[in-house]
Parts: structure tokens; C-alpha cells; sequence
């Protein structure tokens, strides 16, 4: 693996250290590296929750290469001596050719229990209830199923807690980084070390300090999307991505509203782990939003003022007899193949195609979405594009989101 | 008439055909995936393809509820409602009504039931029924039939078959598409050969483009079963397609197939995947179990099938009934499994092979010899010899 900065942040601006980046996945392959930023899709135990390996084929290349790993699904089964017999994750699942990354947790299965946590292990509430991991048992489940990337087991905790239990979140993620790395054989080469220290500027410029210093190949900033609000994020990204060496990769998980993806690319995030995707997939709904942003004339996004721009429910009765495709002009097998109507039985008569179909549309929709984020950056208007992105949500908001 | 059936391969009673419909050339025997709701749970249309699979039901009852024939016939029938270029059959909707609603009535006039949606009295005609499946578009429709358990005995399954010849007539008179649609009619009459033969000859004699044998798989006993099915296919005309509804399990299609079927259909593999079941050629793998764990050889090393060239036992275990991944890609497995089945039987027919495919199969199910009697029973009437199969009966 290898990572490089294509075109380095701007320097000026609100956007300041937004930047674009390739990710060589290496390994022989001949895939094109995966520019950044990126989308990485979430996966339950290596596979994404509706997608088979033969459709997920059909998703744009090489975007879709970029699969998250949790290593928490793993904690039951298969164990970590049958994982390592089959060869890894990625003989185990059928996609050799991908390229995975691992975080402990994940939004919807796997969530970081903090309560829970202690010296010995992190905690996490998962479907078969609450499982404490610690730094070996996480490394053995890392060694057996050789994500390409993996970040180091972290305490991550909520926005409230005291400040005694953030500064002993550092402490224990520091301890937990240096753990894996003593028993990673890779001495570091695909570590992301992790970064916390919750809501509170100082502890997160201590611990990036901290970690910066580690072996490591990347970082991965952790425990965000638990509870800070959208406002005081900005400053804790910039807080860490300011002190961070500027040429390795930085990961973030649970950022994954579009608004959330732009603030985060402002302060110089690489890559995105999401369940915008499944939520919306589970709840029937299908991003339409426009993806040339920069293309439209402003007016023209702010047209439709009466809806929701960004998305559509098919559960609702108006796509009945709708005959069109989901986006006119999308290129997923769901546009190219179904319609509103036939994906609005689907929902009603609760047929699992429905899910299946909306998660393609909806992870094509939104890698495409990365895509002109990349756009944007590369014609040096990423300010632009984010205002006008947020310029059209925000006509249907009550109360206007502020961005930084 | 809108089929043409051609046989083009035999052997005794067995044969595999040529069946042209108006979307798509199937070959028999054929196994046919239920699609109840306007698909098949949890696979895509291009997965489907990629299996073989060359014909899917649809249930008329469950359209007609939601979306809607109406609805289904406006936006230019079932076909290009599922975006699905090969062929469906729809059945009566009588069959769902029966064992779905409790509260089914019977008159002469058709079905009475109450509406599940708001309980209001509906009645369900041979007319409407057909009425129904013109909208829907299929390739075959079943007529309405007046459907009895057949664990039910008495006057009742006498009464049963001769309705069933009267509503085979207001069927065809409302069909009103048979240039475009094969009305199909439905062999009843219980267990009783009597019946059975009038039934037979009543709907040869209406020259139907083809005939279902009904009223089975509902938990007779197997030996009864296979007669039934045995005389039906002697008694029908050789030259149009044989159905026999509800089978099923793969050794009853082979079976059934030896005994001069051409055509199945069955919730089993796709519903017995959602439990974590795959179709395996010595029988059943139940990939819950314990075992499973840790096998890392694929679900059947003889499958040649996406699930079983990149996914271990141990992985799919991991999966099944957890994750909505695991339903997909055993219903994947074991649709292709039937896809399979149907296209051995076929060529193992039309190669000339058919009694040693018969072999190969039981032993491979029964590696004891411990074949069913009833199947013995049903392949000496096939006049296949299977004694090769069966453990000699200790004296």
C-alpha cells in the first residue's frame, strides 16, 4: 500500500487543508490506485449488507474497491484459526481484488460502549450483547484476516464525558497503539494509529502529537460521530489534521452525512467510513440529489423547494406508477433495470429485492458524490461546491446548519 | 394455442422437451422458482439468468392484493412490471385462498372469503381469477380449481373434481388472451383413480395446451403420491407439457420426471435457504450446525455455482440466519442446485443416459441402499432398474 498527496491543500481559505491523494493498493494487481477522498463501504463480516460479490462488480471501479472491516463481527465466528486456514478476509469473502480497511466498530452492529470499557479491553454492544476485546484477541483477529489497512484498538468515548475519563481514553489508546504495534510482524507498515480525546481541543492536540510519533503508516481519528455537535467538529478535525504529518493517510469513522463528508475533506480527511447508505437503504430511501454541483446554476438546485432535494421515500404512494429509473441517467444496475413503481412494491410487499436494489442505487449514488468532491478539488472551487451543496439542503432545513 | 411442445429426447416414460412459450424456449424438465410477491427473495433478475433459470411463478393472489392487476396491467403487464425477459406462469390464486384464509368458503359460484386488508366478503370466480391473469400477462395460467387436502376422504373430493371440470369451462370462456396465454387446466380427484381418470379425460377432451396434475404435496403418504402422479401421465395426451404442482423435494422431481413429468414448482429451496438449509446432492447440509464452524470446504464441491466457487461452510455459517447476505446467497446455492437438477435430467435424457443419471442420483442420496420403498415401487412402473441402488433386504 501506498499512499501520496496529489494536490495538496490550498493553504487559504475555509477549505484550507482540503486535499486530493491516490491510494496504491499494491498486492500485484493491476487496479488503478483509488483517488482520495474516498468513501469506504461499510461491510457486515466482509460483505456489504445486501450486495453479493457478483453485483458489486456492476459498482464504479476502482471507487468500490475501498471496503470497511470490522473486526468486531468477527469476534464469534468464523474463529480466527479458521479465518487464517481459508487465507483472510479476502479469500473468505471472494473479493481478492479488494481493499480492506479496519476500524473496531461500526455505526449500526457495533458501537463502542464506553461504560463498558476498561484497562483491560474496549467495549462494544453488539446483536449478541455487550463483548469486551482486547488488544491480543483484537490482534489476532487483525493477523487472521489481513485487512490491507487496520487502525489500532482505541477507547473511544462521547462528547459528555468528564474530562478524567477523555484524558484516560488517550492514556488507554496510547497503551492499547503501542500494544498492537509490539505484535504487529508488520511493524506498522498498514497501522492507522488512532487518535481521541473527545471535545476538548488540548487532549486532541496532545494524543495526535502523541501518535505522530508512533510507526505508523496513517492515523485513524476516533471517536467522532458520538456525540459532539456538528459545530465544535470542525475545530477538533483541524485540531489533529494541524499536527499530523501532512504526507500519511487520516481515516475518520462515522461521518457520514454529505455535510458531515465536506466539513470533514475541509480539515484534510482522506477517507470516509459511512452508514449514511444503510440507514437510508433500511428506511426506502434513494439519494436523487444532483451530482454536477458545480455544473447547475445555483437556481436550479434551489427549485425544488418544496421536498427533499437530497432524497426520495419510495414507500410513498406518488411512485405507484412511476415508471422512471431512480436518477434519470444513473448508471446502477437498480436505474438500468427497475423502476420506482416496481421498487414501491417491493417496499410495500416488505420483498428483501427492495433493499438490495436501493443499497446498489444508493452506494453508487453516493461514491459518485465522492467523485465530484474530487471534481471540485481539482478545478480549486471546493469552496464553491461545498456552498452551493449546502445552499440547496438547507432550503427545506428549519434551521439552517452553519458550516466552518 | 399459444406454446409448441417438443419432445426430443426419451426414455420409457420419461422425456425431456423443447417447450416454446411466447417470452422464452424453456427445456424440460423444468424446475420453476416461486417468485410469489413479483420476485425472488433476495436474488436480482441477472443472478436469476446467470443460474438457468427459465421460468418463474407468480401468485396471483399476492399481485392482486398489492399491486394490483389493474395497476400491474396498466403499466404493461407483469413482465416489464419485474423487468424479467423469460418466462412466468401464474397460478389461480384458489390454492393461497384455501390455505391461507381460514375463513374460505366453497360454493359453486367460486371462492368466498374475507378480504385480509379489510375484511370485507370477496368471492373469487373462475372469471375473475382468469380475468386477473389476462392482466398479468404471464406465459401460463393455471385455471381455478376447486382444491381438497388429500388427507381429506369422502364425497367431498367427488364433489371437488367434477367442479373443477365445470370451472374449466368458465375459465376458458373468460380466457380472453389465448393467442398470447396457455390456460393450463388442473388434474384433481384426490387419491381415487376413479376420479382422477374422469378428471383426466374431461380436460383432454377440452385439448388444452397443457395440464397440471393438482391436488398433491400436501402430506399424503409418498406411495400414494407417486400413483397418482403415475396415472395421470399415462392417461394424459403425449404431446403437451405435464406439471405436477407443489413438487418439491428433488428426489420426488426425479421420480415424477422418470414417471413422464416435465414441469415443478416449489417454495422449498428458496424457503429452506431462509433457514439456513442447502440443497446438496447427498441430501441436506444444515449450515446452523455446530460443525459447520470450521469446515472450510465449500457447501458441494460438485457445484460449480458463485456461492460455492468463493464461500466456505465455515463462512456461510457465520452468515445463515443472521444476515440478510446469508438468505441470498443460499437461495443462490440452492436455486442452482434446481437449476442444475433440471438441466442433468434433461440432457441425461436426450444423451441416453437416463437410467444410469437415475443411479448416480439415489446412490449418491441413499449411499446405504436404504432407498424408500415407494421410490422401488415408482421406478419399476418407470421401468428403470434400480436394484443396483438398494441394499439387498436381509433374510
Amino acid at each position: 500500500m501506498r499512499f501520496v498527496v496529489t494536490k495538496p491543500p490550498a493553504g487559504a481559505g475555509a477549505a484550507g487543508k482540503a486535499r486530493l491523494g491516490a491510494l496504491y493498493l499494491g498486492g500485484g494487481g493491476a487496479a488503478p490506485p483509488i483517488d482520495t477522498p474516498a468513501l469506504v463501504v461499510p461491510t457486515r463480516r466482509g460483505l456489504p449488507s445486501f450486495i453479493s460479490r457478483d453485483l458489486i462488480d456492476r459498482l464504479p471501479y476502482p471507487d468500490s474497491l475501498l471496503l470497511h472491516l470490522s473486526p468486531i463481527h468477527f469476534i464469534e465466528c468464523p474463529s480466527t484459526r479458521t479465518i487464517k486456514n481459508i487465507g483472510g478476509v479476502h479469500q473468505m469473502v471472494g473479493l481478492q481484488d479488494h481493499f480492506f480497511i479496519a476500524s473496531p466498530g461500526d455505526s449500526v452492529e457495533s458501537l463502542p460502549e464506553h461504560d463498558g470499557t476498561n484497562k483491560i479491553g474496549a467495549a462494544f454492544e453488539t446483536p449478541s450483547g455487550r463483548r469486551l476485546i482486547n488488544p491480543k484477541d483484537y490482534m489476532e483477529i487483525i493477523s487472521s484476516t489481513r485487512p490491507n489497512l487496520w487502525a489500532s484498538l482505541a477507547d473511544e468515548v462521547p462528547a459528555w464525558v468528564t474530562e478524567k475519563r477523555n484524558r484516560l481514553s488517550i492514556d488507554r489508546t496510547l497503551k492499547w497503539l503501542d500494544d498492537c504495534l509490539s505484535l504487529d510482524q508488520e511493524k506498522g507498515v498498514s497501522t492507522l494509529g488512532a487518535v481521541v480525546g473527545g471535545p476538548n481541543i488540548e487532549n486532541r492536540k496532545k494524543c495526535a502529537t502523541e501518535v505522530s510519533m508512533r510507526n505508523v503508516s496513517g492515523f485513524y481519528l476516533g471517536g467522532f460521530g458520538l456525540g459532539e455537535s456538528i459545530e465544535e467538529r470542525s475545530a477538533l478535525l483541524n485540531a489533529v489534521t494541524d499536527i499530523l504529518p501532512e504526507e500519511k493517510i487520516r481515516f475518520v469513522s462515522r461521518l457520514g452525512l454529505p455535510e458531515e463528508v465536506l466539513q470533514g475533506v475541509a480539515a484534510g480527511i482522506d477517507l470516509f467510513d459511512s452508514t449514511y447508505i444503510y440507514h437510508l437503504t433500511l428506511g426506502g430511501f434513494a439519494l436523487v440529489f444532483p451530482l454536477d454541483i458545480l455544473g447547475e446554476a445555483p437556481e436550479a438546485l434551489l427549485r425544488n423547494s418544496s421536498s427533499d432535494y437530497t432524497k426520495i421515500n419510495l414507500h410513498a404512494t406518488i411512485y405507484r406508477k412511476d415508471t422512471s429509473p431512480i436518477v434519470d441517467k444513473c448508471s446502477c444496475y437498480t436505474c438500468l433495470n427497475h423502476t420506482r413503481a416496481y421498487l414501491n412494491h417491493l417496499l410495500n410487499v416488505h420483498e428483501m429485492l427492495a433493499q438490495i436494489l436501493l443499497e446498489i442505487h444508493n452506494t453508487h449514488h453516493y461514491l459518485g458524490f465522492f467523485q465530484s468532491i474530487r471534481q471540485a478539488l481539482k478545478q480549486e472551487k471546493f469552496e464553491l461546491f461545498r456552498q452551493r451543496f449546502m445552499e440547496s439542503r438547507r432550503v427545506h432545513l428549519t434551521e439552517a446548519v452553519p458550516y466552518s | 394455442m399459444a406454446l409448441q411442445f417438443e419432445v426430443v429426447g426419451r426414455f420409457n416414460r420419461a422425456r425431456a422437451s423443447k417447450l416454446t412459450l411466447p417470452h422464452y424456449v424453456v427445456q424440460t424438465p423444468m424446475f420453476m422458482p416461486v417468485g410469489t410477491q413479483g420476485t425472488i427473495k433476495g436474488l436480482t433478475n441477472s443472478q436469476l439468468e446467470d443460474i438457468g433459470c427459465q421460468l418463474i411463478l407468480g401468485n396471483t393472489y399476492h399481485l392482486e392484493l398489492r399491486p394490483g392487476a389493474e395497476l400491474i396491467d396498466e403499466l404493461g403487464g407483469l413482465h416489464k412490471f419485474m423487468n424479467w425477459k423469460r418466462g412466468l406462469l401464474t397460478d389461480s390464486g384458489g390454492f393461497q385462498m384455501v390455505s391461507l384464509l381460514h375463513l374460505a368458503d366453497i360454493t359453486e359460484e367460486g371462492v368466498t372469503f374475507q378480504s385480509p386488508v379489510d375484511g370485507k366478503p370477496m368471492l373469487l370466480t373462475p372469471e375473475e381469477s382468469i380475468q386477473i391473469q389476462n392482466k398479468i400477462g404471464a406465459d401460463i395460467i393455471m385455471a381455478l380449481d376447486d382444491v381438497v387436502r388429500t388427507t381429506i376422504t369422502g364425497p367431498r373430493i367427488e364433489e371437488a373434481m367434477y367442479r373443477t371440470l365445470r370451472w374449466m369451462d368458465r375459465c376458458i370462456a373468460a380466457h380472453k388472451r389465448p393467442d398470447a396465454q396457455n390456460l393450463f387446466g388442473i388434474v384433481q380427484g384426490g387419491l381415487d383413480p376413479v376420479l382422477r381418470d374422469i378428471c383426466v379425460r374431461g380436460l383432454v377432451e377440452r385439448n388444452l395446451p397443457g395440464y397440471a396434475i393438482g391436488g398433491l404435496a400436501g402430506g399424503e403418504d409418498k406411495d400414494s403420491f407417486w400413483r397418482v402422479v403415475a396415472q395421470c401421465t399415462a392417461a394424459l395426451p403425449e404431446d403437451k407439457p405435464r406439471y405436477v404442482m407443489g413438487v418439491g423435494y428433488p428426489l420426488d422431481i426425479v421420480v415424477c420426471s422418470a414417471l413422464g413429468a416435465d414441469m415443478y414448482d416449489c417454495v422449498y429451496p428458496t424457503r429452506t435457504a431462509r433457514f439456513g438449509t442447502a440443497l446438496v446432492p447427498e441430501g441436506v447440509l444444515k449450515l446452523k450446525h455446530n460443525a459447520m464452524a470450521s469446515d472450510e470446504r465449500p457447501i458441494d464441491s460438485t457445484c460449480s455455482c458463485m456461492v460455492c466457487k468463493n464461500y466456505t461452510r465455515a463462512y456461510m455459517h457465520s452468515l445463515v440466519t443472521r444476515d440478510a447476505m446469508g438468505s441470498q446467497l443460499l437461495s443462490y446455492h440452492n436455486l442452482s442446485y434446481m437449476m442444475r437438477l433440471s438441466k442433468d435430467l434433461h440432457m441425461s435424457i436426450v444423451e441416453g443416459r437416463f437410467p444410469e443419471y437415475v443411479r448416480g442420483f439415489l446412490r449418491t442420496q441413499f449411499p446405504k441402499g436404504d432407498v424408500p420403498q415407494w421410490v422401488c415401487n415408482a421406478m419399476e412402473v418407470a421401468g428403470i432398474d434400480i436394484s443396483s441402488c438398494c441394499a439387498p433386504v436381509p433374510v
